[in-house]
């Protein structure tokens, strides 16, 4: 805390000069034009927040129409494009986007930076996230959600057996929101590769950024298996083209590997930042230094991986050579070892440290025990006959929502709690953050550990109803009540988060007494994050004096750019200002996509037209770093 | 602040490398997430060249390899040509640079209009719609044209900010970020040709 204080004392004539730099927002239109990282990334946390309530509401009408058998509440086609619905929502529009926002607000900041890397970049990609979300959920109006579950297989989802525009809804929007996923991956790689403070080499990188750093990775190498897929299946339905239809040449298979390939490095991708996000809270909250540091940055990479060579798990139903699945089989429980790793490292720098029980650390754990279950019934299912029987059964919905609601979400919880004081500058309150636990962490296993149960019972996944039989009726009971109490957890906590803003206390830079550079800042950080660059000499640079007020930049808004091993400066770069371009090129896409879904080829073109001419323009250098040059 | 002041404050190394910018970094992930949407798309073709008796299949005639091998010519030759005319430009020869870049955007117009005379032959005798051979052909050719149409657009931007002297001087980021991208057009061509033209004849 003395630290942060004196470190924060910068002279008069810098900080007046800074906030010349960045000014504060004149006008409503700055909304659009901002290429801030902290309130975009805010943006595209609460962003990612409603899709998250709409895809909850989405499985309480599913919870509410499994309640008790041969219920008529949903009809089957509603059910349909209700879960997968869901499934799309929480996936692509909810757990990545969150993962991401929480990613470009702190990375900067944890790495001493003043900005991410492509600062105009981050505005496009949030503004395509947002506009691909609404596209997709355009289909609603229309009654013409897609119904084919979110993997989405053929030749279920291909033109033979799904004539409406519900899949193309999926198809082009999931084509349109992967290219915002692709360039907030490459933005967060550069980033942290580039953008470090000086000194702060490779080992000495918060673990966090491990974790965002593998994903975003695997996002580079993973996406393009899904666009592959996606953009087969659209020339599939469109065109007539074949790929999928055997009776051609095509293979139905096909669909299930290019998904797969893509969908099983997903699944670690929003899962490992979470896994990043433990490795922050639990430290802080344990009075101690991450126990295996190294190995624990060490197990992430090899996680994400690994991930890229056990897709084939998610097929074994599907009648493939016995090799090929004892291989994959053997990969998929190979996986079990990193991830050990990690969870090892939580649990003895907790055993070597002094816990701290608050709320953040309460989800920190529910997280590792919750993934405990998640990942033994994984282990399970990866076992080629145990998966026979329970494949497409409610035990697997069981394990993802182990591993994804009770891991991933819950890190995310811990990391609301434990970074809103950073972002608002007060603190959520304590008392109803542990309400809200509790009927989170009871509502979660109420709902989701029957389902163990009622899946062992045979009873199988997306199908509407199910006939009535002692096990079951009591099992999905238990669920839907279970996902009611669940549901009752948010809304404690947005509460909570609402009143906090104005109720909460205030925080101060560094209210937990946290090891890392974001908490050298202000809470909220100045615009600029941090009036003097720091200069760093160690890991948790603030518990071990590893930190010093490096020089200011404030010729020009600059950030230094350093090494990307040891972090030696090179020199600073300039920062763009306010741009426009960025949210006018994300809406032309938003037209091409469009155009594409209402088959109006001309408009298609035009609208492609002015999206490259809008990039041009948004590249097109910036006066002054033209003139700096020329000496 | 000039660059001479950042040199001499902050060590600014004397070399200027292309690595070492942000920019290039972000062209190296766009070049490997496309090479990877690439491999994909191939992966889809011999997956489905081994799914099916014979590839291509039954009725569907070799891939003639006169056009191909001219358009292989063409695009290796551009990118030769890139180089030389970047190696130019850093000894100061800007007008060279110009016309060699020209000369490249014109190799690159004369592989696309290759593709189009290949097309409209082939479209008499072979429809995309007809088998999954065709429509992997088509998909995987017409989306590398489209990579090549693109690179030529990047390529003429460069050229538009060389000639309006909005290039920064002692950083040309922008000519080196345009020529990977067209460099990695050609390898991904490359690619294509082996997997599309000649393995089937092996």
């Amino acid at each position: 805390m003395g630290l942060a204080t004196e470190y924060l004392d910068t002279d008069a004539a810098t900080t007046e000069r800074l906030t010349r730099l960045w000014p504060p927002p004149r006008s409503v239109l700055a909304w659009l034009s901002t290429v801030d990282h902290k309130k975009l990334g805010k943006r595209y946390i609460i962003t990612a927040f409603v899709f998250f309530a709409l895809g909850g509401i989405e499985a309480a009408l599913l919870r509410a129409q499994l309640a008790r058998p041969d219920a008529r509440l949903l009809t089957p086609e509603a059910y349909n494009q209700l879960f997968t619905m869901h499934g799309v929502t929480m996936m692509f529009l909810f757990v990545q986007p969150v993962l991401s926002g929480f990613s470009f607000y702190l990375t900067p900041l944890m790495i001493g930076a003043r900005e991410l890397a492509f600062p105009r970049l981050n505005s496009f990609s949030y503004f395509v996230f947002l506009l691909a979300g609404i596209f997709i959920y355009t289909s609603f109006l229309l009654g013409a959600a897609p119904n084919a579950g979110w993997f989405n297989y053929t030749p279920l989802s291909g033109p033979l057996y799904n004539s409406g525009p519900n899949i193309d809804f999926y198809g082009l929007g999931l084509l349109f929101l992967g290219i915002s996923t692709t360039v907030g991956a490459i933005n967060a790689i550069v980033t942290i590769a580039k953008l470090r403070a000086p000194g702060m080499s490779i080992d000495r990188m918060p673990l966090f950024l491990w974790s965002s750093l593998t994903m975003s990775v695997s996002v580079v190498f993973a996406m393009p298996a899904l666009s592959a897929a996606l953009i087969f299946l659209e020339l599939e339905r469109h065109w007539h083209f074949v790929f999928f239809d055997p009776q051609f040449g095509g293979n139905a298979m096909l669909w299930q590997h290019l998904f797969w390939v893509f969908g099983h490095p997903w699944v670690y991708i929003v899962f490992l930042p979470a896994t990043g996000m433990l490795a922050m809270v639990i430290p802080t909250f344990s009075r101690r230094p991450m126990v295996g540091h190294t190995f624990v940055a060490l197990a992430t990479v090899t996680t994400g991986l690994v991930g890229f060579g056990v897709w084939v798990h998610h097929m074994f139903a599907t009648g493939l050579p016995q090799l090929s699945m004892t291989f994959f089989g053997a990969a998929s429980i190979l996986v079990s070892i990193p991830s050990a790793v990690q969870i090892f490292a939580w649990l003895a720098t907790m055993y070597y440290g002094r816990v701290v029980y608050t709320t953040s650390m309460l989800f920190a754990i529910a997280f590792i025990v919750q993934f405990v279950i998640g990942g033994i019934s994984g282990v399970m299912t990866a076992a080629v006959p145990f998966d026979w029987q329970v494949t497409d059964t409610y035990f697997v919905v069981a394990h993802i929502h182990y591993v994804l609601a009770g891991g991933t979400l819950f890190g995310v919880l811990a990391a609301i709690y434990y970074w809103y004081p950073k972002m608002y500058g007060r603190l959520l309150d304590e008392r109803l953050g542990k309400l809200s636990f509790w009927l989170l962490f009871i509502g979660f296993n109420l709902a989701f550990f029957p389902m163990h149960v009622s899946g062992m019972l045979g009873m199988t996944r997306r199908v509407y109803t199910y006939a009535s039989s002692p096990g079951l009726d009591t099992a999905n009971l238990l669920s839907t009540i279970g996902a009611y109490v669940f549901a009752l957890g948010f809304v404690v906590t947005l509460w909570n988060v609402i009143q906090s803003r104005v109720a909460g206390h205030v925080a101060g830079p560094n209210p937990w007494g946290a090891g890392t550079l974001e908490w050298l800042a202000e809470s909220p950080p100045e615009d600029y994050n941090f009036a003097q660059i720091p200069i760093v000499s160690a890991r948790d640079p603030l518990w071990t004096n590893g930190v010093t007020a490096g020089p200011a930049f404030d010729e020009a808004r600059l950030t230094p750019r350093t090494s990307a091993l040891d972090a030696d400066l090179q020199r600073p770069i300039e920062l763009p200002h306010e741009n426009y371009w960025a949210v006018a090129t994300s809406v032309t896409l938003l037209v091409t996509f469009s155009a594409l879904l209402i088959r109006s080829y001309w408009l298609f073109g035009i609208a492609l037209a002015i999206t490259l001419f809008g990039a041009a323009r948004w590249m097109w250098p910036l006066q002054s770093k033209v003139a700096e040059t020329e000496i | 602040m000039t660059a001479a002041e950042l040199r001499s404050e902050h060590l600014l190394p004397p070399v200027w490398k292309p690595s070492q910018e942000v920019g290039w970094w972000a062209m190296v992930l766009v070049c490997a997430t496309e090479a990877a949407l690439f491999a994909y798309f191939l992966a889809a073709y011999f997956y489905l060249g081994v799914s099916n008796p014979s590839w291509p299949p039954a009725g569907f005639e070799l891939p003639k390899l006169e056009k191909p091998l001219i358009m292989t010519l063409l695009l290796v030759s551009s990118s030769v040509v890139l180089i030389i005319a970047e190696r130019l430009r850093e000894h100061g020869r800007r007008a060279a640079y110009r016309l060699g870049t020209t000369v490249t955007v014109l190799l690159g117009a004369g592989f696309l209009a290759l593709q189009t005379l290949e097309y409209r032959e082939k479209l008499r005798t072979m429809s995309p719609m007809s088998n999954a051979y065709a429509s992997t052909f088509y998909t995987i050719t017409g989306f590398h044209g489209a990579h090549v149409a693109f690179g030529l657009l990047l390529l003429l931007y460069t050229l538009l900010r060389d000639s309006l002297g909005r290039i920064e001087p002692e950083r040309p980021i922008v000519i080196k970020v345009s020529s990977l991208y067209w460099h990695f057009v050609d390898v991904v061509w490359l690619a294509i040709l082996t997997s599309l033209y000649l393995s089937p004849r092996f």
